[in-house]
């Protein structure tokens, strides 16, 4: 008789996200969504304001999570989730964890405010942003945290944006705040080990979720998980952890850095770029790696 | 000081959560509130939020998870408030929130006016408007009751510097008989893994309608509730807290009607005047929203003459108590010449000298010869 072997399962099995969701083919956002509930477990409560979060989940009265949510508005996800938080243990739950959960418009821009406010008192809350680069539940216009070099409708390819993306997790580093990692659906288990570290942190944690959307970058949805796996690759969008705003652990070492171009050209937001854009470009992505791999080393 | 007055209120009511951000004159009740809660005599959690706009969205957060919630706000940053103080009604969250009147800038100006608050008129709040500091301590207590059985948030107005940074002797009643009157907040329903559920989440022209009906109908209640509320806090504190609070009207040939601290000053002026024959009576308006409509309409109706004096202005239009007293009057018999007064914008003392000159114009005047009859303005 052979012996019956069981599965290893490298990610939590429970589910609390359901079909009936309202995201588009291919939406990075669903997957970080489904990766950090697993991570985090029912005793969450998430507070989403304005963005297409708040439109996935499903429209009143229904929703595809089994945990609570606070639709809250578009600047507040951080200052609302610590008003849940202390509501919450003064009626007697110090237990469960409260979660701002919000895209890149609503935390490098119009919530900047309110999470800088939050993470400067450290209020015990997990603050994620997942990141698609733009306004996408608008129809993609430019946010803060658009890159070099893209398109959206609001920064047409005649004059696509020519600032370079905000760097947020130096802002929320800056706040000394306890622990802050970036995070890609392209690598699940670095991502859900991150959540369930952060959930055992008191204090704010910052987690910034690299999340492609098709519709908006012109991609193809079968490429999601492709592009967030070469962003790290390349060192765009590196894999790191920065413990109280100075101590920086590096997640993913990259032995093999490959260049961008293969990545640039799988994404329609980026074809009008000249060989010369993209060579300004990559030296833009060398510069700051090397400057995230000094941090790293001091901290060695 | 009117400051401490609702400190002290929402001390006995034992909130649980607290969010604010610092503004005059509004800093006395986050600075004696931020004491209490250090020194444990209020068992709460205070929020020191970055803005006014924080301030609400933390107490909304709270309220929602179940805890009863206070802050307290002025000018500049009640009106920064503003997306959230509907964000409040329409989630039906009962925050009490007390608000110090002062004029908006341009130009810069720290002194009371109305605007502030009456900008916010159709924002889903019920408005109260105190005319001293023990009716601004009470008024919290009585807001709270009020929004917790409504599920419609509250605001306790009270002048600035006229109420917020003057003195007065205030009773403050036991702890265990405002226990009695105010149960701990119990929501039917709030934010909890328990029993999840999605807040306010996208709503189709399907369901949206009908969320507003509720609340407007819910808001109607309101009238009744305050007064019962009010009877109820008279036997157990021995004050009433009514809609209306008027004063020697039921034989007034002219009736100034106000709100504020304005209506104290009115009855100088009409204790004077009586003395000298002349009739009039001046009614209080202390419920802004819900507005008294009956109320008013059964206090008007034998006075020949009705003067409404307004600390406010709805530019292009009238003082914003005149529209309303207008409103409550149109349509039904014997609805007297009604005239409109603006008086003391900016903080511009109010006197009893005001109200004669007011009152003299009223009675000379058949009715009213102009939209808005300006007092004390330099032209």
């Amino acid at each position: 008789m052979s012996k019956e072997k069981t599965m290893k399962l490298s990610l939590p099995e429970e589910e609390l996200m359901n079909s009936g969701h309202l995201a588009c083919q291919g939406c990075g956002a669903t997957l970080a969504m489904r990766y950090v509930l697993k991570a985090l477990g029912q005793r969450t409560a998430l507070c989403i304001p304005a963005c297409c979060w708040s439109v996935i989940d499903g429209p009143f009265p229904y929703s595809s999570l089994d945990v609570p949510i606070y639709h809250c508005a578009f600047e507040t996800a951080a200052v609302s989730a610590s008003g849940v938080k202390a509501g919450l243990e003064m009626v007697g739950d110090s237990e469960t964890t409260v979660v701002a959960w919000a895209g890149d418009g609503g935390t490098f821009d119009i919530g900047i405010q309110a999470l800088s406010g939050v993470a400067e008192r450290n209020d015990d809350i997990l603050y994620v942003c997942y990141d698609n680069e733009a306004y996408m539940n608008t129809g993609t216009q430019r946010s803060s945290a658009t890159p070099y070099g893209a398109w959206t409708t609001t920064t047409p390819v005649k004059h696509f944006k020519n600032r370079p993306k905000k760097d947020m997790v130096a802002i929320m580093a800056a706040h000394r705040i306890p622990y802050i990692a970036t995070a890609s659906i392209g690598y699940p288990e670095d991502l859900v080990k991150k959540i369930k570290k952060a959930k055992e942190i008191k204090g704010t944690k910052f987690i910034h979720i690299y999340a492609p959307c098709p519709s908006g970058w012109k991609c193809r949805p079968e490429d999601t998980v492709k592009l967030s796996r070469m962003v790290v690759q390349n060192a765009i969008f590196p894999l790191y952890e920065i413990e109280w705003g100075d101590k920086y652990i590096l997640n993913i070492k990259l032995k093999d850095k490959k260049p961008i171009n293969d990545y640039l050209r799988l994404q329609g937001r980026f074809h009008h770029l000249s060989e010369k854009d993209i060579a300004f470009m990559q030296e833009e992505v060398d510069k700051k790696w090397e400057r995230l791999l000094g941090f790293v080393n001091k901290c060695q | 000081m009117g400051n401490h007055a609702l400190s002290f209120g929402a001390m006995l009511c034992r909130v649980q959560v607290i969010s604010a951000y610092p503004i005059t004159p509004q800093t006395q009740v986050v600075e004696l509130l931020s004491e209490m809660c250090a020194d444990k005599t209020l068992d709460a959690k205070f929020i020191k939020v970055e803005s006014e706009h924080s301030a609400m969205a933390a107490c909304l957060g709270a309220s929602l998870a179940g805890a009863r919630t206070f802050t307290a706000t002025s000018s500049q940053g009640l009106t920064l408030m503003h997306e959230l103080l509907h964000w409040a009604s329409g989630g039906r969250l009962p925050v009490v929130m007390g608000n110090i009147n002062r004029s908006m800038a341009p130009g810069w100006s720290i002194w009371s006016d109305q605007n502030d608050s009456l900008s916010q008129r159709d924002t889903g709040w019920i408005q109260f408007y105190c005319a001293n500091n023990q009716e601004v301590l009470d008024t919290v207590i009585q807001a709270f009751k009020v929004s917790e059985k409504l599920l419609i948030p509250s605001m306790a107005v009270l002048d600035a510097f006229t109420l917020s940074h003057t003195y007065e002797v205030v009773d403050i009643p036991e702890q265990e008989k405002v226990d009695e009157y105010l149960p701990p907040f119990k929501p039917p329903i709030r934010l909890t893994p328990d029993e999840p559920h999605a807040f306010g989440g996208l709503t189709s022209p399907d369901h949206y309608f009908e969320l507003r009906y509720k609340l407007q109908k819910d808001m109607e209640k309101a009238p009744a509730l305050i007064e019962e509320t009010g009877k109820e806090f008279k036997q157990k504190f021995g004050r009433f807290l009514g809609l209306v609070d008027d004063y020697c009207c039921e034989d007034a040939d002219l009736i100034l009607i106000t709100s504020g601290t304005m209506g104290s000053t009115a009855r100088v002026a009409v204790d004077e005047l009586r003395k000298e024959g002349i009739k009039v009576g001046n009614l209080r308006i202390r419920a802004f929203r819900p507005f008294p409509f009956e109320k008013v309409r059964e206090i008007v109706k034998n006075a020949k003459k009705i003067a409404v004096v307004d600390r406010n202005i709805s530019y292009g239009h009238h003082g914003v108590f005149y529209q309303e007293v207008k409103s409550s009057l149109y349509g039904h018999d014997g609805c007297p010449p009604t005239f409109g007064f603006i008086a003391g914008l900016g903080g511009r003392d109010i006197t009893p000298s005001t109200f004669r000159e007011i009152v003299q114009y009223a009675l000379e005047k058949k009715r009213p010869e102009e939209e808005i009859v300006w007092i004390g303005v330099k032209r």
